[in-house]
Order: structure tokens, then C-alpha cells, then sequence
């Protein structure tokens, strides 16, 4: 808070009103409405609704669907937020190194933050094509008979990779200025205590980076649970029913395709209880980097 | 300068008699080489297939050197009405992109800077309430309320309509977030001034805040147009008349198409997937260090 502040009585609230009008319309009375239909079965043709309780949660929970689905996100998640974190690592440490053209592999290494996803996945489509893909092509020439959006693990993998792909610069760019703000100070006195660098890098380096690390753990998650949408959307090409698909594509496929308006609704709100923790976590760990520095 | 990057590598290597050459560097500089071609390749690929026609492309597979038909594609993806949609061309579709990204971002850095000057400048009942209320928005992605959103601006009858597209997008708080750090940071004694010298909140705020604020603004701005332009399921929703389809819609459009065809037109295709790419991927490389700099500032 300011030390110094206005007093007035109606100003502040003219200055809020745009934001708090949009955000009551468009975020609270959806939200709330999420919930107040995860407990109600909505009859598909629009006459009315009964209330029903937990039963839209059990039976979201207890569906084998429901289960292989959320399997496969933790699967898809894990994957996604190991292998872009480990490559953007590796990059940056690199790109932190080396004294000539630094500015250019930046750039070079960050534009595709700019990329929509369903792009991505449209390229993805493309490298991956039955006839044409050239990354098909060379998983022939290693004996693997690559069938996108027809073979569940085949799908799975080339949405692990096009999502790596598109993860890579974000990551990229957090782990270049988390490195680049590590003191000069404490650099040359490393280098002058320790000579092996694959050493310098796990006892200096790697722990003056696990705030950012961190950080980036949480936005990774999250990017690899919602932002691959499109990715998904795109992939699965119409055929969602036999390829791998994400919770938050199912919340989709449900209440949009299938129609089931309290399934759907509490799946919304399972993964609303899901970003809650996501965020407490996040904000523990905020705290902890502010400790660090 | 990748090339010059490899030659730097080569002579290095090449004067190995002479000059120590230090491995470890030449190392670097292929790691940092191999993963900008991962990440450049893949799109170079599309474009260059973008260049030749459908049936060179059916044939032989993707291309790796530009073909003869790049204008012929582009400009019929960009003006006629081809085969995705029928009806609209590129041209109305990047107009629609453009729209949602400007609309989307303006709107955002006016609604937010509003409201993290009134949390931050004023004391006032119901003060920590609104901040709670604004700041929650944060834990929801649209994604995880996004049937019962539609449904309610369906209701309004905003369906194919901008603010239909656009206003439900700016309902969250990453903006004003963005702003009270900022603004938090801005000395006291700025405010003591412009008091002294008799200005009043509205006079401050557009006088010295907003100018002052131009870096911040630039940065969240190309942050913002980004985000915007690449929208992607909430324009699916909402909007189901093709004269409000966005580029990025549009590739959806483009797949329903290819799916049912005998020989799928990979060159168009690819065409407007490049062509949803460029604006975004243009921004961000000319405005890099705002850019990188908003990024990285926006969660501290």
C-alpha cells in the first residue's frame, strides 16, 4: 500500500467499475454456475433439471473413461513439463556460455513462443502425416509403423512432441534471465573454486536456478494441462473417441459434443479444485524464492 | 549468423594445428545450432511446401527447396475463397485476428491500468474486497468454465459478435496484476509533487502514471496481442458464422476440409497456417527485449 494515497469518495470505484462489471459477468456467474450444475442432471433436450447431489462426481470419478483419461494426463503432463524443462535447460545454459551470438540463438531459440497451439499441432499433422510426414518417414527407417490419430500411443507421442516443441522458448526465456541474474561475483569465484563445469554447474549453478525451476514447474502444468488444447483439438483429428485426449479436452468433448451438462460441469469443477492446489502450491513457492534472493 | 556461427566452428576447427581449439565451445555451438533448427526446421518445412502445387506435394511428399507456386497459393489463400470455407478469404480472417488481438489487448491494458490505480492510488471502503475479487480470477483458467460461459453469453446474444469474442477473454486479472507491481514500484514522492503542485488524481494518472507506465505498456501490450491473436477455443465457440472466423479458427476449417478429401491440399493449407503464424511471430522478434522483459517481470 502507498504511503501517500487520494481520498475520494466515488473515483476509485469509477476506476474499478470496467474491471469488476467484466469479471462478475464473465468469470463469477459462470464459475458459480459450474458449480451450482455439477449437482444437478440436466435433461438433454432442455426440460428442466433435477437436483441429484454427488452423483455427477461419482459417477466422473468412477467411469473407467474418466480414469484412463486422467491417467493419461498425468502421463502427458509429466512428459511434456520434464522433457521441455530439460531441453530449455540445456539450451540456455549454453546460450548463458557462449560469448559469440548470444542475441542471435535468443532469438533464434524463442520466437516460437508466438505460435498458436492448434498451429503447432497443424505442423505437427504435417510431420506427422501418413503419406507425407517426413518424421513418419524416418520412425519407418527405425521399424516403427507411425500411425497418427490411428494408433492410441502413436497419437500420444506426436502431442508429447509437438507440445515440447511449442514449450521450449517459454522455458528457454525464464531459464536465460534467471541465469543471466546470477552475480558475476558469484560466477568467477566458482569457476576459481571448481574446474570441472559439468560440477560448477550442479553445486552453483543448478541451485541458484531451482527458484526459477520452480516457477517454472507450476506454469509448465499448467500449459501442458489447458494450453494444449488446441494441440489436442487439432491431433485428434475428429476422432477423439480411440485417441488420447486431456481432462480438460473431456470437459469439452462432454458438455459441448456429448451434451452431458452436470458430468461435464463437475469435471469443471474437479479441475477447478485441481488449480486451487496448483496455486497454493505456487504461491508457497513464490514465497521461498523471494527467501532465496 | 548461424551460418557465420558454423564458420566461426569450422576455422576453429580448421587451425587445430596452430591454435588450441577449445572442444567445449565447439560443443556449445552445435548444441545451440541443433536446437534452433529444431526449433526453425519444422516451420521452413511447411513453408517451402507451401510453395508447390497439391499434387507435386501428394507425390513426392513434403519439400525442402521453394517451389514456383508461391504466389499462385498465397494469393489464393489470402483473396478468393477456396475450398475451406468457401465464403471467406484470408484477408477477412487476418482483418478478424487483428481485431481480436488489438481489441483484446487495448482493452486489457485499459481495464487493468483502471483498476490497479484505484487499488493502489486509493483508500476506500470495500477496498481489499474488490482486490480479492479481481485477484481470484487468477485460479481459473477459461478453459474450466468454459460451457457455462458460453452459455451465458449465448444468452446475451452475443454469439458472433466482437464483444461476444473479445470481452469474456479480458475477465482475468493477469493485467492488473501486472500494473500494481508496476505501479507499487513508482516512487511516493512522485505523488507528493503533483499534489503540491496542485494536481488531482484524474490529472496525475494521465499526466505522469501513463507516460511513465510506456515501457510497462509496450511490454504487456505485445504480451497481450500474442495471447489474443492465438485464441483459439473460445473463438471456436463463439463464433459459428464464417465472417467472424479468426486465421487461427480458420485452421480447424482447414483440417474438417482435408480430412474428407481424396488429395488434401497441403499447399493452402500450410499456407494459412503460415499466414497465422507471421504476425505474432513478427511482433515478438522485433519487440524482443520489451517482450522478453514483460515476461520475465510480470511474476515477480
Amino acid at each position: 500500500m502507498k504511503r501517500v494515497v487520494f481520498g475520494h469518495s466515488w473515483l476509485p470505484y469509477f476506476f474499478l467499475l470496467p474491471q469488476l462489471a467484466i469479471v462478475i459477468v464473465f468469470f463469477y456467474w459462470p464459475a458459480g454456475e459450474a458449480v451450482r450444475s455439477s449437482f444437478y442432471l440436466e435433461d438433454p433436450f432442455g426440460f428442466g433439471s433435477s437436483f441429484v447431489g454427488l452423483d455427477n462426481y461419482a459417477n466422473a470419478l468412477g467411469a473407467s473413461e474418466y480414469q484412463r483419461v486422467a491417467r493419461f494426463t498425468v502421463v502427458f503432463t509429466f512428459a511434456v513439463t520434464f522433457l521441455s524443462l530439460a531441453i530449455a535447460l540445456l539450451l540456455a545454459v549454453k546460450a548463458d556460455s557462449v560469448l559469440r551470438g548470444a542475441r542471435t540463438y535468443r532469438t533464434l531459440l524463442m520466437w516460437v513462443y508466438a505460435i498458436a497451439p492448434p498451429a503447432a499441432g497443424m505442423l505437427g499433422i504435417l510431420l506427422f502425416d501418413q503419406h507425407v510426414g517426413p518424421l513418419t518417414h524416418v520412425a519407418e527407417f527405425f521399424g516403427w509403423d507411425l500411425r497418427l490419430g490411428v494408433n492410441y500411443y502413436d497419437t500420444a507421442v506426436a502431442m508429447v512432441v509437438v507440445s515440447v516443441w511449442k514449450q521450449i522458448p517459454v522455458n528457454f526465456i525464464f531459464f536465460l534471465s534467471g541465469l543471466q541474474g546470477i552475480p558475476r561475483a558469484v560466477r568467477e569465484a566458482a569457476l576459481i573454486d571448481c574446474k570441472s563445469g559439468l560440477r560448477r554447474f550442479f553445486t552453483v549453478t543448478f541451485p541458484l536456478l531451482a527458484p526459477t525451476g520452480f516457477f517454472l514447474l507450476i506454469i509448465n502444468i499448467t500449459y501442458a494441462l489447458f494450453d494444449t488444447f488446441g494441440v489436442f483439438d487439432l491431433m485428434t483429428k475428429n476422432e477423439p473417441a480411440n485417441n488420447p485426449v486431456s481432462l480438460v479436452y473431456k470437459v469439452y468433448l462432454d458438455g459441448f459434443r456429448g451434451n452431458d451438462l452436470g458430468g461435464s460441469s463437475a469435471q469443471s469443477v474437479i479441475l477447478m479444485l485441481l488449480v486451487l492446489v496448483l496455486t497454493v502450491v505456487q504461491f508457497r513457492m513464490i514465497e521461498r524464492r523471494v527467501h532465496y534472493t | 549468423m548461424t551460418i557465420a556461427e558454423t564458420q566461426t566452428a569450422l576455422s576453429a576447427t580448421g587451425l587445430a594445428a596452430r591454435r588450441v581449439v577449445n572442444w567445449g565451445v565447439v560443443a556449445d555451438h552445435a548444441i545451440l545450432i541443433a536446437g534452433s533448427a529444431l526449433m526453425i526446421v519444422p516451420v521452413v518445412i511447411a513453408f517451402l511446401t507451401s510453395t508447390w502445387d497439391p499434387v507435386t506435394i501428394h507425390r513426392e511428399g513434403l519439400q525442402y527447396l521453394p517451389g514456383g507456386h508461391f504466389l499462385d497459393t498465397y494469393g489464393m489463400v489470402i483473396f478468393h475463397g477456396t475450398g475451406f470455407t468457401g465464403e471467406v478469404n484470408g484477408m477477412t480472417m487476418m482483418v478478424n485476428s487483428l481485431i481480436l488481438g488489438f481489441g483484446f489487448s487495448v482493452g486489457k491494458i485499459v481495464i487493468s491500468m483502471m483498476a490497479a490505480y484505484a487499488i493502489v492510488y486509493f483508500r476506500f471502503p470495500f477496498a481489499t474486497i474488490s482486490f480479492w475479487a479481481i485477484f481470484m480470477t487468477l485460479l481459473l483458467p477459461l478453459e474450466v468454465r468454459i460451457l457455462p460461459s458460453y452459455e451465458i453469453v449465448q444468452e446475451m446474444g452475443l454469439t458472433n459478435t466482437y464483444t461476444g469474442l473479445i470481452l469474456p477473454l479480458i475477465a482475468s486479472a493477469t493485467g492488473t496484476f501486472f500494473f500494481r507491481q508496476f505501479f507499487k514500484s513508482v516512487p511516493d514522492e512522485l505523488v507528493e509533487a503533483a499534489r503540491i503542485d496542485g494536481a488531482g488524481p484524474v490529472k496525475f494518472f494521465i499526466d505522469i502514471l501513463i507516460p511513465l507506465s510506456r515501457t510497462m505498456i509496450a511490454a504487456i501490450f505485445i504480451i497481450m496481442f500474442v495471447y489474443g491473436w492465438n485464441q483459439y477455443l473460445w473463438p471456436t465457440l463463439i463464433t459459428t458464422d464464417e465472417h467472424y472466423f479468426t486465421l487461427v479458427r480458420g485452421i480447424k476449417q482447414i483440417l474438417q476440409v482435408w480430412i474428407g478429401s481424396q488429395i488434401p491440399d497441403y499447399n493452402e493449407a500450410m499456407a494459412l497456417a503460415i499466414l497465422a503464424m507471421l504476425p505474432p511471430v513478427v511482433v515478438v522478434i522485433v519487440f524482443q527485449s520489451w517482450f522478453v522483459k514483460g515476461l520475465t517481470e510480470s511474476d515477480k
